[in-house]
Formats: C-alpha cells, sequence, structure tokens
C-alpha cells in the first residue's frame, strides 16, 4: 500500500469524472445525476487508484491485492445486478434510467459481494467448462465478468469496448 | 485503536466503523454530528497490521459480510446509511 500519494486535487477529479460519464453514456450506463455526490466517489476512486495501484470501489474495504479485489474494481462485477434490482450500483454513483429521470431515489443497498471466505476465486463467473462446449468453435467465447459482453477470438481484448474493463477482468465463456 | 471522538449528547456508546472514501460513511457521520450525539468513529481503510485485523473482527462481529458503514449503538448494529433505522435507534 502506498501511503506518500499526494491527495487528488479538483482538477483531476473533473477529468475522471467527465471520462466516466463519456465512457459510461457511450456503454449505456449513466452516472448519478448528483455531480457533488458522484465527484465525492471520484476522489475516493483516484485516492484508492494512489493508494492500492487499481481503482478499488470507494464503498468498499480493499485488501491490497489485485487479484483477491478484481471483483470490486471499478465498475464492479455487481454493478449490473444492483442496477437491475435497485436502480443504483452498491455506491449509487451509476443509476439507473428511472433513476436519471427522477422517477426513483437511490439508496443505500445491501452488500451483494459475499465475504471472502465464501468467494469463488472469479465471483459472477458462470462460464461452462471449455471441455463442455456443445459444438466445436474456431475460436474461443470470452465474456466481460463486468458487462457481460461476449466476443469470439483469442484471446480476450485488452480494454472491454463496452465498459472499459481490463483483460483480467475476463472469463472463458465457451 | 485510535477511535476519534464527537463530543455531544450522551444516548449510551455510539461506534462508527466507516471508510475514508465512502460517501454513505460520510454522510452517516454528518448525520450523527447533526444529530448532535457524542460517538467514536473510525475508518478502517487508514489502518494497518494488526489495528487492521483487529478492526475487520470488530465489525465482522456485528455484521458477517464486513460492510461499510457498520454504526453500532448499544448492542444493536445499523448497516448502511440507514437514516430513518439510525434517528428511530438514537431517539
Amino acid at each position: 500500500m502506498n501511503e506518500n500519494f499526494s491527495e487528488p486535487n479538483d482538477s483531476e477529479v473533473d477529468e475522471l469524472y467527465a471520462r466516466l460519464d463519456r465512457e459510461a453514456k457511450q456503454g449505456g450506463y449513466f452516472l448519478n445525476p448528483d455531480v457533488e455526490f458522484v465527484k465525492g466517489l471520484v476522489r475516493g476512486l483516484l485516492i484508492n487508484e494512489r493508494r492500492y495501484g487499481y481503482r478499488a470501489c470507494p464503498c468498499r474495504l480493499a485488501a491490497d491485492d489485485k487479484q483477491q479485489d478484481l471483483d470490486i474494481i471499478c465498475p464492479c462485477y455487481y454493478r449490473d445486478a444492483d442496477l437491475s434490482e435497485f436502480g443504483a450500483c452498491y455506491c449509487a454513483l451509476y443509476v439507473s434510467a428511472a433513476v436519471l429521470k427522477g422517477e426513483k431515489e437511490p439508496s443505500c443497498i445491501p452488500e451483494r459481494r459475499q465475504p471472502f471466505m465464501g468467494r469463488a476465486a472469479k465471483p459472477g463467473s458462470s462460464g461452462a467448462s471449455p471441455d463442455a462446449a456443445p459444438v466445436k468453435l474456431s475460436v474461443p467465447v470470452w465474456r466481460c465478468l463486468v458487462c457481460g459482453y461476449l466476443c469470439g477470438r483469442e484471446r480476450p481484448p485488452e480494454v472491454c469496448p463496452i465498459c472499459k474493463a481490463g483483460r483480467e477482468r475476463f472469463e472463458r465463456f465457451i | 485503536m485510535n477511535f476519534e471522538h464527537v463530543a455531544g449528547k450522551e444516548r449510551g456508546k455510539i461506534t462508527l466503523y466507516a471508510l475514508s472514501t465512502c460517501i454513505w460513511c460520510k454522510r452517516t457521520r454528518e448525520l450523527l454530528t447533526a444529530l448532535g450525539v457524542s460517538f467514536d468513529y473510525i475508518y478502517v481503510d487508514l489502518l494497518k497490521g494488526e489495528d487492521r485485523t483487529k478492526a475487520i473482527e470488530q465489525v465482522k462481529h456485528y455484521n458477517p459480510s464486513t460492510s461499510f458503514p457498520t454504526l453500532v449503538i448499544g448492542d444493536k448494529s445499523i448497516v448502511g446509511f440507514r437514516e430513518k433505522e439510525i434517528r428511530e435507534a438514537i431517539g
């Protein structure tokens, strides 16, 4: 853990905010319309990036081990399920269209992540065993564990074109 | 482990386990401050070594999912920023 980092300044927060907003819209997601609330979370993401080397969820306790924290790098593996069920992700950084339109209020929601002992190596993993492929494929199919994007190619993309998750957050699906 | 103490009206022992980067934790702390009660809080993400392990154990005791904020009011615990419940518990 790096403790000697400089606190993010306002222009760094604004810059990441603008980028997350743009990327969310491109992928069909929405940031919480409460800009000050979101900037508070963005500041937390920047602090965690400096502290741990990756943007761990600001509302969860990171283990300071990227492998253990792969599921809670923002956007986390739980975002889509929480958006569908509660209209917001765990932090309320991302919200559903209904919340965006003001038809629903985002609130504090229960933690979907399992405690460490009960957690699979790849939480949310639902991929079939490669041996169980029903048909012979010319290339494997990879699934983004953050947004569910599927692609058929030799290796997963370096960055998910939908949600910008890194290659290490893909699983072999078929 | 060094808890930060906030002075105020005595309503029994109130302890807030929080993360320094978490906005819901911040809202919980602000609510307690606005209610004017005496409470102690700690940022678990800023702790190291034994203090961190000890704090996590304490949180786990009240809240097995070890999520934040975990607020302990007497022997009752409230997980998350649940304004109505917090107001009711403090009275």
